[in-house]
């Protein structure tokens, strides 16, 4: 709290900013990306991140008055949902652990949306048990050659760099040989081949790395270090999924609801009672959300980020589970299943099959509904950890 | 001054503030010297309704029953914001205490009468606030916010009247305060044990005329709003002391060599609990903001608190007690007061269907027709 204006400026101050922002570079005549980077020039990218890195070092919860002042003034903005990743999971990764170099090259695209990041995290043998994979990165002169395949990673086909992490040490405790590297996409032995899922399209891939070389600079944190790294990206990442401040009836719930009051037709006492249910549940979400964003900016971080997560794919897939049935014989229909390539994740989009079929990606993706239920018994609540017979074992002797 | 900016939106509060937590942290202590299990087991078997003491200390000494009176009518002249924080500590203890019937709906009944100082109403309103009278409605403990109850004969199941002063009596023609004395009340046996229960008669005792029906009625509805909005944090810290019990217990009890509480199959049950009252903390919260600041949304926002913390309660009590085995079939054991508690109060000021019809109609999403 010091009153240093310098080192943290006040709401006031970053009115002014604001407002001498979009004076010089009005947003009806300015190109949406120059718009986009001279937001970040300014500090005003994310106003918590450090001078010259798009930010002002200034209290996180001023960032509501810039995007208020900025969407008042009908200023493009970043589009999160094609960047969800870097912006999410990436850039807390890079802020905390990269060199300035990394810092001052990464962040600037990353966040004007010229860059998209995906997540070379899991693989076919290491999913919820992320630290047992097997993916090799070996020293080689001032780079690291990398071998091995990662699987379900959203948005690779579009990704210009990857956040990876990798096995240098195989003779260590699977938690101990890791270290965390930023990977180039346009490397001549990155392979990228579409995973057509449950929906139809190819929203993820497999992801080949044969003989892939990241230059030492491109490594985040120590050698060795890469699982602590990596908490870092996935307590962002759950933080982030279904994170967004919604006003009532905002998430799909809305939908449902517009359905009801459009098709009298439809209704039936079953589903009545389960929509009120929903929707008081919708609510709820909502409310929780608020009061932990209520709860950052008084500086009281709690564990309740990831109940957002947890409420929100429970509340996805009951939602479209009902518009499914609400719908009737139009529910027994599916717009389209052409595979093609999205290059943005949209879990409302589309129609109820889609967004039924959709939905259950969301216990999945980014930790399974029991893996953070162990989480939650075990870092809240205190309880006693499961016996655990891998810990002092080295990774190759490991059973797969 | 530099210019300061606009709020980005009105919004409720939901957190809690420093002055509410050194209220939480007077009546936890007060509650744990004078109100502990034990106590509250001894009690139950005898025939007083209350804890002796516990309620001039809590009322009168900590000032907690006048938080919703004015300070020019003898109050603290704070909000529902603080009676929430109150009520979650009863919650927790599971105390026997008249507050939500006397300090929470009569009280906020007669502040909707608008009191006149020196009046009647400013004079009852004072005595309450002071803790020492307690007033109850007199209509059953179920009653939803949005009925116009009126007293005609006996009224069965009303919370707390066996040791009223005063009962406030809607009849078809206005709104009376009866003394207690002149009514017949009859004890009933509750399900829950902490919160007593008795049928009230006051036909043919006339009482004093506080308002006319239309005042009264509307003063009733909005004492019963409050009631069943601070309910949900009563609700609240029932299912967390649930939580907490059982988390503490399941750590310490060991079976096939382990201690129970490392048992996924245990520990996704409790962390799914922690999820429920992550929620029912925020709506519970908002709840109370939302009477306090008067928001347009607040009947909205009781009904989903209603609807929601009742069901969390329930749910709290139930797995505290089969997670504890045998000893949560116990008398011993307090976990069949938090159940009774929960169980009853999921009837009281309107069950979650009736709330959730509330909700049906103010979000225009109608019943089939
Ligand atoms: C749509 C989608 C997008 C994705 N995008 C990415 C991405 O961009 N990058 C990336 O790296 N990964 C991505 N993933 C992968 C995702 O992180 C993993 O699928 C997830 O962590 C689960 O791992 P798994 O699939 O190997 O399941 P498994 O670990 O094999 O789990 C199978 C089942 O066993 C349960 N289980 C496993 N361990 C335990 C345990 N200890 N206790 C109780 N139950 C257990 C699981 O909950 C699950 O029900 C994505 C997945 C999906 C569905």
């Amino acid at each position: 709290m010091s009153g240093d204006k310098a080192l943290a400026p006040d709401a006031a101050e970053l009115l002014d900013r604001t407002r001498r922002l979009l004076a010089e570079h009005p947003p009806a005549t300015t190109d949406r990306t120059d718009f986009l980077r001279a937001r970040f020039d300014a500090g005003l990218a994310w106003v918590h991140y450090p001078v010259g890195l798009g930010g002002l070092g200034a209290p996180r919860s001023l960032q509501a008055v810039v995007d208020a002042e900025l969407a008042a003034a009908g200023a493009p903005d970043n589009d999160p949902r094609r960047i969800g990743i870097g912006l999410g999971m990436a850039a807390p990764t890079l802020l905390e652990f990269g060199s300035d170099a990394v810092k001052e090259r990464f962040l600037k695209p990353l966040w004007v949306g010229e860059e998209v990041w995906c997540q070379l995290f899991s693989e076919p043998g290491a999913g919820s048990d992320l630290a047992a994979l097997g993916t090799r990165a070996v020293r080689d002169g001032e780079d690291w050659v990398i071998n091995g395949q990662k699987v379900w990673t959203s948005s690779a086909h579009v990704a210009r760099w990857a956040i990876l992490i990798a096995r240098t040490d195989p003779d260590l405790p699977k938690h101990r040989g890791i270290t965390y590297f930023v990977c180039d996409m346009t490397d001549p032995g990155v392979e990228v081949r579409p995973l057509r899922q449950i929906t139809g399209e190819a929203e993820f891939n497999e992801v080949f790395l044969t003989n892939v070389r990241i230059p030492d600079a491109h490594r985040l944190g120590e050698v060795g270090d890469g699982w602590r790294v990596a908490q870092t990206t996935l307590m962002n990442e759950r933080v982030s999924i279904g994170g967004a401040r919604i006003p009532r009836e905002g998430g799909m719930i809305g939908k449902a609801a517009a359905t009801w009051r459009a098709r009298p037709e439809l209704r039936t006492h079953d589903l009545h009672r389960r929509l009120l249910d929903l929707w008081v549940d919708a609510e709820v979400a909502r409310l929780t959300g608020e009061r932990l964003r209520q709860q950052l900016v008084a500086g009281q971080p709690g564990p309740e980020g990831s109940a957002m997560k947890l409420g929100f794919a429970r509340l996805n897939q009951a939602i479209s589970a009902l518009e499914v049935e609400l719908l009737g014989d139009e529910g027994l229909l599916y717009g389209d299943w052409t595979m093609v390539r999205p290059d943005l994740v949209d879990f409302t989009g589309r129609d109820a099959g889609y967004r039924y079929l959709r939905a259950k990606g969301n216990s999945i993706e980014g930790g399974t509904t029991e893996v953070l239920l162990n989480i939650v018994a075990e870092r809240v609540l205190g309880l006693p950890p499961e016996p655990r017979n891998d810990k002092d074992v080295a990774w190759k002797d490991l059973a797969r | 001054m530099t210019e300061t900016p606009k709020p980005v939106a009105a919004q409720l509060d939901l957190l809690y503030s420093e002055a509410e937590e050194d209220l939480r942290a007077a009546v936890r202590s007060l509650l744990a010297d004078r109100a502990d299990p034990q106590t509250l087991l001894a009690r139950i078997e005898g025939e007083a309704p209350y804890l002796p003491g516990l309620w001039d200390a809590l009322a009168g000494g900590i000032g907690a029953a006048g938080l919703l009176v004015p300070e020019k009518l003898g109050g603290q002249g704070a909000s529902h914001r603080e009676a929430a924080v109150v009520l979650e500590e009863l919650g927790r203890a599971v105390t026997p205490a008249p507050y939500l019937t006397s300090a929470v709906v009569a009280t906020e009944t007669l502040l909707a009468l608008g009191a006149d100082e020196g009046g009647p109403v400013a004079e009852l309103l004072g005595a309450l606030a002071a803790g020492e009278k307690t007033a109850v409605l007199a209509v059953p403990l179920s009653t939803a916010p949005g009925a116009d109850p009126v007293t005609d004969g006996p009224v069965p199941a009303v919370a707390d009247a066996a040791a009223a002063d005063v009962l406030l009596v809607p009849r078809a023609d206005g709104l009376y305060a009866v003394p207690a004395a002149e009514a017949r009340i009859t004890p009933q046996v509750p399900l829950d044990l902490t919160r007593p229960l008795a049928v009230v008669d006051t036909t043919g005792v006339a009482g004093t005329r506080l308002a006319g029906p239309e005042t009264g009625g509307a003063a009733v509805r909005r004492g019963l709003l409050a009631g069943a909005g601070l309910l949900a944090s009563e609700q609240l810290g029932l299912a967390a002391w649930c939580l907490e019990e059982t988390v503490r217990h399941t750590k310490e009890r060991h079976q096939f060599n382990r201690p129970i509480g490392s048992f996924q199959a245990l520990k996704h049950r409790m962390a799914q609990l922690w999820l429920e009252l992550v929620g029912a903390r925020a709506v519970a919260r908002a709840a109370a903001d939302a009477l306090a600041t008067g928001a347009p949304d607040t009947e909205l926002t009781v009904a989903v608190a209603q609807a929601y913390c009742a069901k969390v309660a329930v749910h709290a009590a139930e797995e505290c007690v089969q997670l504890h085995g045998g000893i949560g079939m116990t008398w011993e054991h307090p976990a069949h007061l938090a159940l009774k508690r929960a169980k009853s109060a999921q009837t009281a000021l309107g069950s979650a269907g009736r709330h959730r019809d509330v909700i049906a109609a103010l979000v225009d999403l109608p019943a089939p027709g």
